[in-house]
């Protein structure tokens, strides 16, 4: 259904449109993100530097460029998905070439006002850009092979640059979203039962390939997945990350060791305890019933994008709204495995949470295209 | 483009479903993860409370400070001294090479050493302190102490180190510390954490190593906490640990030196024993070495120094060595003759100067014979041949039991090392060690102290005392440990007849006081502390036929190693024993020369506590005692130290 079908009339205008916006969802995002800034205060050891304090200074501006994104009507968003999908590949583009280093990889392009990661704005600008192109091809054809291939080239193409960066978790994260956005417009089944056969055949072939000429992923990659297969292996070096992370979740217990008196994030055991394993930080201290609210918070925000998501008839608007969902679940799905010791080490950060500016505008943005696709739903 | 309202519903319903497909699909992953960290946390949470507390908690043992050794009057024998080492923590210091350098234009560092400072360095975390120089001189310290601003990360550290004031006098008794060894560590089972602080020291020979688990006390703990890195962030509770038992010795530090210094240069050992408690009042072993030099950790050309010496330093002769007691084991004889009542009052043996034996000639130490001798006359002069007599009326077993009865054969076990069991021969260790018949020419060599029988010094002093008392004396090393007074050696009563004893020990006193007596010459002349001994010179070699027929080799002729070992035992006053004494001079010549006069010297300064008066002396003895005593004390001035009055 195009956008011209809509009761155009029916929908708020102005600033009325803020009245409409999805309020649950975003009382939800900022608990989401207090209890980030309150993990932030917890490990700096009670203070608002270095982390806390620009942390609630992006959100603010993140909760103003959400309610920005919001106010656009959403046919905008969709007219805008192929632009915005090209200069995000551009932008992967340009960092391949001029990109800085960090962290051992090519991820972000220094804008001078802040650090750019287009591998964040790719997950985004890829689903609308899907989203759109399954809300324009006709329904018969959706499982056609021809028209299959090309959402898998528009996947695989960002896919392939951010997996050159190196970046193993987002590109996983973009194969799976881009995954998932076909599955929901519909293709066939058969498509993705062959898919998941050749990805066991892959992943086969990865692991013979060790050692060998041909090597298909980095010794430290290959590292990363025999420490998570067996941290002990190595419990002071690469394991050491996954067994310190495991210890403090464990050692929360039921209800924690209380506010800043998490040992293993005080006394520096746990890694990249500000970034990767704050999650980690969050259930040492506040033990199970922590960590389990914080694991709702987030199903509650899945579930009202796909309340939201099933209350609209606009096809885009649906289709995006769930590409959101599947990102977001991706993330803190990944990322609490990973603490858990359940996935390996890949670096995804948890979302809202973990500190980090450009992660979460980019989140940000996503939820404002809920925000509009909820607004401007036709009624 | 316009579609079909039936193609959008269709649409809008796969939609629909396979939202609902992905969503149950991310319920059912999201209750995977709760299931997951309920599991972490609820069923496993101890054990990972564990590992966290096993991260976070680091126990850092607080070493004991070891027990103090005094001697009987309170006088300092072992004693702890703070030491000072210099130590540098790496993230103070900057630029440690710069600082090393300052450092090394102030006072000396040992470059060996530096390279070891430097090494640990590299390996251990920035905040660790790091050892520079050990064993520092207060000069030194000071120097480092005024130019702190130049020494960035540099402090000087307050250790306890052993000392032993006396130097070379309680050597052999009190022995040394030393840093334990990986050597050590092998030879205790389940050792003490406390043994693996680096540094640390124990007991390695002597009363230090044989009460070491008294001395050493038990280690406290502190329990720290630690970051990742290991750097200590608080203390969050400390035992205190307890420090070791002060120990007392019955040891007279005053007699102690005094005989230390009147065996000179000899290679000898003597042992004053307290006939009432068994206290051992001084045990000497000659010549001794500084105990201070294995604390601090010997040189090689020290030590060697030491090994090669064929007086042998580092051997605690008094209790370690054994020696054929010699004419000192008469008594013996005698007293298993007498208590089996082969001696009557008037009973003689004749001495022709030899006796026969199973056709072999035993010869009596002097020529032409004693002619007709009674026990008293027989010990007086030394006769040997009335000792083969007697020997072969009693027999072996009785004169055994006997000596064990006096404590020789017998392991007294007092804190030392290497405490020696002597040997007293009888058939049935002859043929367990021999695979030989007990021959009755063995009994004949026994009676006479020879042949295969052996006795420390130790053994002897303690024959004496309970040839002085009659009762069962113990040697006593340890007076009290942390003051509570341990049991005396009195000892009960041996159960031999007391008129037996009686004429033992008058033929003993006549040995010193009768002018036929072999230790006449070094008799006492004071009346209440009259002396009464026995002399004896043990053969290191045979003497043979041809020899005995050319006349017997003097010792002064022959090489030091194969002269006579001279002894002497005794015990003073005669008829209220207060002291017993040996002396053995390791081939010294004859005991009546070269023994006696050390023992009588060295029970005269017991009783007197302190130089006796020379009237104490026989007459012709005095002008050389005289110059004897100015010697010694001489030497033995700088030794008592002023302060030593303060702190008894």
């Amino acid at each position: 259904m195009s956008y011209l079908e809509y009761s155009v009339k029916s929908t708020p205008t102005g600033l009325r449109k803020i009245l409409y916006m999805n309020w649950p969802l975003t009382l939800l995002l900022i608990s989401v993100a207090s209890v980030g800034f309150l993990m932030l205060y917890s490990v700096a050891g009670g203070s608002f530097r270095p982390w806390a304090e620009p942390q609630i200074k992006r959100f603010a501006v993140g909760l103003a460029v959400m309610t920005f994104v919001a106010m656009v009507p959403i046919w905008f968003w969709r007219n805008m998905a192929v632009v915005a999908y090209s200069v995000s590949l551009l932008l992967l583009v340009m960092v391949e070439l001029f990109g800085a280093i960090g962290m051992g990889a090519q991820r972000w392009i220094d804008l001078g006002f802040m650090r750019l990661q287009p591998s964040e704005l790719m997950k985004i600008t890829l689903v609308m850009l899907l989203a759109a192109y399954y809300d324009w091809l006709p329904g018969k054809k959706t499982s056609r092979p021809l028209w299959v291939l090309i959402p898998v080239l528009i996947i695989l193409v960002p896919t392939g640059l951010v997996l050159k960066q190196p970046d193993l978790g987002t590109a996983i994260l973009l194969l799976a979203a881009g995954g998932g956005l076909m599955f929901l417009a519909g293709v066939h089944w058969s498509y993705f039962a062959a898919v998941i056969a050749a990805g066991v055949g892959l992943i086969t072939a990865v692991f013979k390939s060790r050692g060998t000429e041909w090597q298909l992923l980095k010794d430290y990659q290959f590292r990363r997945i025999d420490t998570f297969l067996d941290p002990s292996s190595d419990p002071l070096g690469a394991g050491y990350h996954i067994t310190q992370s495991k210890i403090a979740l464990g050692s929360g217990g039921w209800s924690g060791r209380g506010f800043m008196q998490g040992t293993q994030s005080r006394l520096n055991f746990l890694p990249e305890k500000h970034t990767d394993f704050i999650f980690t930080t969050l259930a040492e201290e506040f033990g199970f019933v922590g960590g389990f609210s914080l694991l709702s918070l987030y199903a509650l925000i899945i579930v009202f994008c796909i309340v939201t998501a099933l209350a609209t008839r606009d096809r885009f608007s649906s289709l995006v709204t769930m590409g959101i969902a599947i990102n977001f679940f991706l993330f803190f799905a990944v990322n609490m495995s990973m603490v858990m010791g359940l996935a390996p080490v890949v670096g995804v950060p948890l979302p809202m949470v973990s500190y980090g500016g450009s992660a979460m505008l980019v989140l940000m943005v996503a939820f404002g295209l809920v925000q509009s696709a909820h607004i401007h739903r036709p009624r | 483009m316009r579609r079909s309202q039936r193609e959008l519903d269709k649409v809008h319903r796969t939609l629909t479903r396979r939202t609902l497909v992905l969503g149950g699909l991310q319920a059912a992953f999201v209750g995977g993860l709760a299931m997951r960290m309920r599991y972490m946390q609820v069923e496993q949470a101890d054990q990972f409370r564990l590992l966290a507390e096993e991260n976070r908690i680091n126990i850092r043992l607080l070493p004991p400070t070891r027990g103090e050794i005094f001697d009987r009057n309170g006088k300092i024998v072992a004693e702890n001294i703070p030491s000072y080492r210099i130590v540098i923590v790496r993230e103070d210091a900057g630029d440690v090479e710069q600082v090393i350098s300052n450092l090394q234009r102030l006072i000396p560092l040992d470059p060996e050493e530096l390279e070891r400072a430097r090494a640990e360095m590299r390996r251990s975390p920035p905040f660790l302190p790091v050892t520079l120089a050990d064993q520092i001189s207060w000069e030194d310290i000071s120097k480092v102490a005024v130019n702190a601003p130049a020494l960035p990360g540099i402090t000087p550290e307050v250790g306890l180190t052993r000392v032993y004031p006396n130097g070379t006098d309680f050597a052999h008794v009190v022995g040394y510390v030393g840093p334990v060894s990986d050597y050590d560590l092998s030879q205790i089972q389940d050792p003490e954490p406390v043994l693996r602080i680096p540094r640390f020291q124990i007991g390695k020979v002597g009363l230090e190593a044989r009460q070491e688990e008294l001395l050493r006390g038990k280690a406290g703990a502190k329990r720290v906490e630690v970051n990742a890195t290991g750097r200590v962030m608080r203390e969050l509770d400390r035992r205190e640990g307890q420090p070791g038992a002060d120990l007392q010795l019955t040891i007279d530090t005053d007699l102690q030196a005094y005989v230390q210094a009147r065996l000179g240069n000899e290679s000898a050992a003597a042992v004053v024993v307290d006939c009432d408690t068994g206290d051992l009042r001084a045990i000497v072993s000659a010549p001794s070495f500084d105990p201070n030099l294995f604390v601090r950790g010997i040189s090689v050309a020290d030590y060697r120094a030491l090994t090669e010496d064929p007086y042998r330093p580092l051997a605690n002769k008094a209790v370690q060595g054994t020696y054929p007691p010699g004419s000192t084991f008469k008594m013996i004889t005698a007293m298993a003759a007498l208590e089996a009542g082969l001696l009557g009052p008037d009973e003689t043996v004749y001495c022709p100067g030899y006796l026969e034996v199973a056709g072999r000639k035993f010869h009596c130490w002097k020529r032409g014979g004693h002619g007709h001798v009674d026990l008293e006359n027989s010990l007086k002069q030394s006769c040997d041949v009335y000792y083969y007599d007697v020997a072969l009326k009693v027999g072996i077993d009785k004169i055994t039991a006997m000596a064990q009865e006096f404590g020789l054969g017998v392991r007294h076990d007092i804190p030392m090392s290497a405490v020696a069991t002597g040997l007293t021969p009888d058939r049935a260790w002859k043929s367990r060690v021999h695979k030989q018949d007990w021959l009755i020419g063995d009994t004949a060599n026994a009676s006479i102290g020879q042949g295969y029988m052996l006795a420390s010094p130790l053994q002897l002093a303690v024959m004496s005392a309970r040839i002085a008392t009659g009762r069962r004396v113990e040697p006593r090393l340890v007076k009290s440990v942390d003051g509570v007074e341990q049991p005396s050696g009195g000892g009960e009563d041996l159960a031999l007849n007391s008129a037996n004893l009686r004429k033992l020990r008058r033929a003993m006193y006549a040995v010193s006081n009768d002018r036929r007596g072999t230790a006449y010459r070094s008799r006492i002349l004071t009346d209440e502390f009259r002396m009464a001994g026995k002399t004896g010179t043990s053969q290191v070699r045979n003497i043979t036929a041809a020899e005995r027929a050319a006349g017997v080799i003097r010792n002064e002729d022959l090489p030091w190693e194969r002269r006579d070992h001279a002894l002497f035992v005794c015990y003073a006053p005669f008829d209220n024993p207060k002291y017993a004494v040996s002396v053995v001079v390791e081939h010294g010549g004859g005991g009546s020369a070269a023994a006696a006069p050390i023992a009588r010297d060295i029970i005269l300064q017991a009783l007197y506590g302190g130089f006796p008066p020379l009237e104490a002396y026989p007459s012709e003895d005095r002008s050389r005692v005289s110059a004897q005593q100015e010697r010694l004390q001489r030497e033995l001035r700088p030794k008592i130290k002023p302060d030593d009055k303060d702190r008894a």
